[in-house]
């Protein structure tokens, strides 16, 4: 475990050394952090603000800001069902509550127990010819229907129980 | 040495080959296969002893028979995977792996079309063989959209060979700063990013302001929920991004260049990327570039999912590395902008209209739009609507033309036509406003719809029918700014959150009349009493549905009805004496105990014990329940 951990701090003083520890790069060097561990843990915060010699409180401050900042770890598949404009009329909702109900989630906790899904909402991914729209991780999925998102959902955890 | 872009041209002319297969690889097609579409053809091409190459560069210089490539977003996404078979220029659609044998068979080695991949008209069924045939592309007038859909978006080449940095080249050796600052001023061009300022006056302004240091800022945040045109520009045609911010730089004496991407764009911002690299190695970005001693660069930045890094002082604190909250103007970004420097911010779809400019003259954009908005302009027609994709029209186009005529017409939930369904337009996303049938005939312009409470935004229009419920419209976009809202104005911040609960109230049924009368004094104090453009137009929308659909308003307060029966507490239900046939089924599953009545006898519901659940209607089985 402590190997790891530690094979992850390696990579982050990495991404910050590739930025020159460069305070005003705060924003590419958090991106880059998230993809080591999938969100942004207390410490490696921390640990950040002293590399980049920046107030922890500075860090903080972006990293709740922007919302593709996570301070809680997220699931194994992130769930993004579209909720913009084209979505929305093309009924994306009906879709959202369906893998909301299908994976047991709720309004204040939308990360399964077994840390294997995360659902959240998003606002246009751009490809709204095909509203209304949800990506699982990097695959976009168009035209969905209450039936087909909880289709994807049990393919995935069709292929996870036969792992 | 001076970089000969006619010498590439040629040579990149020599090298391709004349039959050519393009499939569209933007985000929508490849979430519809496309890759997989391409790897049949791969495949089958081959099967066929055909010989094709993907990358004209790479594999084998020796021409082929035949060279498959790929291209950006055609905007017609709903309809992808697509696939144009060139010289012919037949256009498939909603191609499938499973049909790429019988393109090769039929089209590739007989010559003849496959009826069955074509477009079909829906208001006349007519297949239609390619663009010029389909509604949808005849009637538009497409100018920045033009390369995209066609040519390699991953080849700076092809770009060139279209006439790319001709207009970049000529602005670097033969002009001024203000030489090219005046030409854009004369064209009349106007900032695409929503406020429609005059791009010319912006770059002399930040001319004027002396430093060592200046930067150019593409902003390719494309907030607007439901707007997928820079998106589409990105993916399709980045280059002309680049060589637009190339002349600006060139027009304002600019030294480095940011794009501000969001990130939900994965694939755009690979392209950016890589064309960026692509535009360094053969020397049109970096140092002295086509032999002066101009030089310039460009980095790309990833927006973190805030929508307000829209505007542009957020933008600027954002790639600065802060959170991105905008701060009061002056100083302009022309005085003192990113790092402090003199900034010039412009959108996608503005810079792509500059080397078009450049190229064919300031008094050819003017002609193409209207009087008072030069050029053509791209929306994002979504919705309840036959045909949805990206339109480019000219300034001056009718809502009529774009709805009914390119967009085919409004729709029902299914996507059914719905000849009479028209019910209003949503017009400049979440800032703008709700158009209605009375306004289809304006013809469309930065200022023309300013009269009726509209913005022409970034471009989004989204369509709806009858059975939308207008209430919840403007509760849509209010939640959304709402969620958006940076916090630092206590109007914005707190108004918006005031205004969304009022919404929900109305939308329960908990509303009275004095709650409509808050509801717009709010609506004015927020939009007056908020720093930036996210606070000054978040009411708009609410806005404008009261000035025109004040009585679906009035129903939900006092009747307590939603007329488009979407607001589940509002729609009671009620059973048709004339349909019941006394089964008992639905008294036996309320869960209230709300309806009564003797088997055999009609059924009641009372009202006051019934919570609207909807249980009795899916119940009834002789559709006795409404
Ligand atoms: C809340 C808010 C969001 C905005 N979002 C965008 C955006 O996503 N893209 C954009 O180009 N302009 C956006 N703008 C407008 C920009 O502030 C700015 O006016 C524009 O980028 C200038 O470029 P232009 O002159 O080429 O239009 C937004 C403005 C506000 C107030
Ligand atoms: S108007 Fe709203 S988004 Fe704009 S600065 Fe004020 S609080 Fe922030
Ligand atoms: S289920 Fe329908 S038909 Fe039967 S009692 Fe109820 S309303 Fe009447
Ligand atoms: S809506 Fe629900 S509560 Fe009301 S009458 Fe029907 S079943 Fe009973
Ligand atoms: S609104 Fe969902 S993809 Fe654009
Ligand atoms: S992505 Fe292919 S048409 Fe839009």
């Amino acid at each position: 475990m402590t190997g790891q951990t530690d094979a992850k701090l390696e990579q982050v003083c990495k991404i910050i050394e590739k930025h020159h520890s460069d305070g005003s790069k705060l924003i590419p060097i958090l991106q880059e952090i998230q993809e080591v561990y999938r969100y942004l843990p207390e410490e490696v915060i921390d640990f950040t603000a002293r590399k980049l010699k920046i107030p922890a409180a500075q860090v903080y401050g972006v990293a709740t800001f922007y919302s593709h900042f996570a301070l809680t770890p997220k699931g194994k598949y992130l769930v993004k069902v579209c909720n913009g404009t084209a979505c929305h009329v093309k009924k994306s909702i009906p879709v959202l509550n369906a893998i909301v109900e299908k994976l047991k989630l709720s309004e204040g906790k939308m990360t399964t127990d077994d840390m294997l899904f995360t659902v959240e909402t998003v606002s246009c991914l751009g490809a709204c010819g095909l509203a209304p729209v949800m990506v699982i991780n990097e695959d976009v999925h168009g035209m969905m229907t209450p039936t087909k998102a909880v289709a994807e959902i049990d393919k995935i955890l069709a292929e996870e129980a036969a792992k | 040495m001076t970089l000969d872009l006619k010498k590439i041209a040629e040579s990149y002319k020599a090298k391709i080959e004349e039959r050519r297969v393009i499939v569209c690889a933007g985000t929508a097609c490849v979430a519809n296969g496309a890759l997989k579409v391409i790897d049949a053809l791969k495949k089958e091409i081959e099967k066929a002893g055909i010989s094709v190459r993907v990358d004209v560069h790479e594999e084998n210089k020796n021409k082929k028979d035949l060279y498959l490539s790929k291209s950006g977003c055609h905007g017609f996404c709903q309809q992808g995977p697509l696939v144009t078979i060139m010289p012919e220029n037949i256009f498939y659609v909603k191609v499938k792996p499973e049909d790429a044998a019988e393109i090769v068979e039929t089209t590739l080695k007989n010559h003849q079309v496959v009826d069955r991949l074509l477009f079909v008209e829906p208001s006349d069924g007519k297949h239609a063989k390619n663009h010029n045939e389909i509604t949808f592309y005849k009637r538009q007038n497409r100018v920045s959209l033009k390369e995209s859909g066609h040519i390699c978006p991953e080849d700076i080449e092809e770009y060139i060979s279209e006439g790319g940095y001709e207009g970049a080249k000529k602005a670097l050796t033969s002009m001024t700063s203000d030489e090219v600052c005046k030409l854009m001023l004369d064209s009349g061009l106007r900032g695409r990013g929503g406020a429609g300022f005059p791009t010319g006056k912006k770059w002399q302004f930040t001319l004027v302001n002396k430093s060592d240091v200046k930067y150019v800022v593409c902003n390719a945040d494309e907030g607007d929920p439901g707007a997928f045109m820079d998106r589409s520009v990105m993916e399709g045609n980045p280059h002309s991004v680049l060589e637009g911010m190339l002349i600006a730089a060139k027009a304002i004496e600019g030294t480095k260049g940011y794009i501000y991407c969001r990130a939900e764009y994965p694939l755009a911002v690979k392209r950016v990327k890589k064309a960026i690299e692509d535009a360094r190695s053969l020397g049109v970005l970096g140092k002295n570039i086509f032999g002066t001693d101009f030089s310039f660069d460009i980095e790309v930045m990833e927006g973190a999912g805030a929508f307000v890094c829209g505007e542009e002082t957020a933008l600027i604190h954002s790639i600065e590395g802060q959170r991105g909250m905008p701060t009061p103007k002056p100083p302009f970004p022309a005085k003192s902008g990113l790092f402090g420097k003199p900034t010039v911010i412009n959108n996608v779809e503005t810079l792509a209209c500059v080397p078009l400019i450049m190229r064919n003259g300031a008094e050819w954009f003017k002609k193409l739009g209207s009087a008072s908005s030069a050029g053509t302009k791209t929306f994002a027609l979504t919705g309840h609507v036959a045909n949805t994709g990206l339109v480019e029209v000219p300034f001056g186009t009718t809502l009529r033309e774009i709805i009914f005529n390119i967009g085919g017409g409004v729709t029902d939930d299914q996507g059914k036509p719905m000849p009479d369904g028209f019910k209003a337009v949503q017009i400049g996303g979440p800032s703008g406003a709700c158009l209605t049938p009375e306004h289809l005939d304006i013809p469309i312009d930065f200022d023309s719809v300013k009269a009726y409470g509209a913005i022409v935004g970034s471009g989004g229009l989204v369509v709806m029918n009858k059975n939308t419920c207008m209430v919840s419209v403007a509760r849509f976009f209010m939640r959304f700014t709402q969620s958006e809202s940076c916090g630092k104005c206590v109007l914005c911040r707190e108004g918006t959150k005031q205004m969304l609960a009022m919404l929900d109230d109305i939308m329960n049924g908990d509303a009275n009349e004095e709650t409509l009368v808050k509801l717009e004094e709010l609506a004015h104090a927020v939009s007056q009493g908020s720093l930036c453009g996210l606070g000054k137009t978040a009411p708009n929308p609410v806005l404008s549905t009261l000035k025109y659909f004040r009585d679906e308003y009035e129903a939900h307060v006092f009747n307590k009805k939603c007329p488009a029966k979407q607001c589940k507490a509002l729609c009671a239900p009620e059973i048709d004496p004339a349909k019941c046939k006394g089964c008992t089924l639905c008294a036996k599953k309320c869960p209230v105990g709300a309806i009564e009545g003797a088997p055999g006898k009609v059924h009641k519901i009372d009202p006051e014990k019934c919570i609207k659940c909807g249980v009795c209607k899916e119940t009834c089985k002789f559709g006795a329940v409404i």
